[in-house]
């Protein structure tokens, strides 16, 4: 059905998606079963003056000037928790329950970016065993 | 598999490598693995594989006599002596060159590259001293490219991170697909820019060509000067604070602040009038026919 138009609906709250799961508002979502839509702004750029001590050091060591790639990385919402994608596995992975969330998503943002960043440079991420298998060169 | 040695694992097969590191070939598909962060990482800024190198650590390479691969296996090469500064030579438009770096390094190129240069790096700081050809920073993960000129069609192409820029003007197709990262243009850039765009930012000072943002997903597109016609599903947003700031931002990190500041940009996103969700398909279609 080419050129079905957007019917999803709006994100009301930086909440919503942990209080409902499913997030089936509008009555294309109730009709299909499914949520339209990211449960996140995509669109949303950083705000600098949020930036944690870790991130400061991080752009420090790669020599940028900003974010770089990680002002793509935002905190999202998958089954009712807390979680950021990970590109190099393509998949999501949960925030633990231990940390406690800012009630804005500009903060939650810069958690995101650190744990990511954390979990992608440590020994017990999963490209680390693939690289071994796999790797050509 | 700690027990393994580096050796051993080099002197096995493919699948015998695979089988010792504990992971299976079955089919995956369907199934999904629980994943959580670990709050108590040891906190570390590069990949473990990652050489360690130092950015004072400088030296150059004439390009001249060498093939791409050669150059590209050279700048590996030093890197793993630990060179943080490294400076190509008479590149005389090679093409792919200075592809899949993944980690951290200064990149100078004093000449200007062919098709394909430095796309799927993740990690450096690259500066062109001249002109690029097609597809420059082509599924470019993270890192920084400043090209000084100009630069061809598909600028960008696929980029999923980092900052590309290009002080010049570029030619048509920039950012086709891409799915992150920013893009910046000093200059103009030309028809169906931000083509399939599904994520990302777009920045172009200049005036942008005929279709802009035709057929775009998701993503944001800031043109400072002429539309010439936007492309399907493209729609004006409201340039907000947060937009404006951000902006002011990345432009002036790259010596590209217009005079007259941002608040002349306009700020172009997904209609959402495209996003086609057919679990319903089945069943329409069946009542169709």
């Amino acid at each position: 059905m080419a050129g079905t138009q957007y019917r999803g609906s709006e994100i009301k709250g930086v909440d919503q998606f942990l209080e409902d799961a499913e997030g089936l508002d509008s009555e294309r979502e109730k009709e299909i079963g499914q949520h339209i839509g990211y449960r996140y702004d995509v669109n949303l750029v950083p705000d600098y003056d949020r930036l944690t001590p870790f991130l400061k050091k991080y752009m420090e060591i790669m020599g940028w000037d900003d974010l770089n790639w990680l002002e793509d990385i935002h905190m999202g919402y998958e089954e009712g928790k807390p979680a950021v994608f990970d590109r190099n596995i393509n998949g999501w992975v949960r925030v633990p329950d231990s940390i406690e969330l800012p009630d804005n998503q500009q903060d939650r943002d810069m958690i995101a970016r650190e744990l990511l960043l954390k979990f992608q440079m440590s020994d017990r991420h999963p490209l680390v065993t693939l690289r071994k298998a796999y790797m050509k060169f | 598999m700690a027990s393994i040695t580096e050796n051993e694992l080099k002197s096995m097969t493919q699948e015998e490598r695979v089988k010792a590191l504990g992971m299976t070939s079955e089919q995956l598909t369907g199934r999904s693995m629980f994943m959580e962060f670990d709050p108590g990482e040891t906190e570390r800024f590069e990949y473990p594989w990652a050489p360690q190198v130092d950015f004072n650590k400088r030296t150059e390479l004439d390009t001249a006599d060498m093939t791409s691969t050669e150059v590209n296996s050279e700048i590996r090469d030093l890197m793993s002596k630990g060179y943080g500064t490294i400076v190509l030579k008479n590149p005389r438009g090679k093409h792919s060159l200075a592809v899949g770096i993944l980690s951290k390094l200064n990149l100078i190129i004093e000449g200007s590259t062919g098709y394909f240069g430095v796309g799927l790096i993740d990690g450096p700081n690259v500066r062109v001293n001249g002109r690029v050809g097609w597809s420059c920073g082509e599924n470019m993960m993270s890192g920084t490219v400043l090209i000084e000129k100009n630069a061809g069609s598909t600028f960008g192409a696929a980029i999923r991170g980092g900052d590309l820029v290009c002080k010049g003007s570029v030619g048509s197709r920039t950012g086709i697909d891409m799915k992150g990262g920013t893009i910046i243009v000093g200059g103009d850039t030309g028809a169906l820019s931000g083509f399939m765009m599904q994520r990302g930012r777009m920045i172009v000072c200049g005036n942008a060509g005929k279709n802009l943002g035709d057929s775009m997903y998701d993503g944001t597109i800031y043109i400072g000067g002429e539309i010439k016609s936007y492309g399907v599903d493209a729609v004006e947003a409201e340039l907000t604070q947060l937009d404006k700031d951000w902006l002011h931002r990345k432009l002036k990190q790259y010596g590209l602040l217009p005079s007259k500041g941002v608040d002349h940009f306009t700020k172009v996103v997904a209609g959402k009038q495209l996003w086609n969700y057919d679990n319903l398909e089945p069943t329409e279609k069946k009542l169709i026919l």
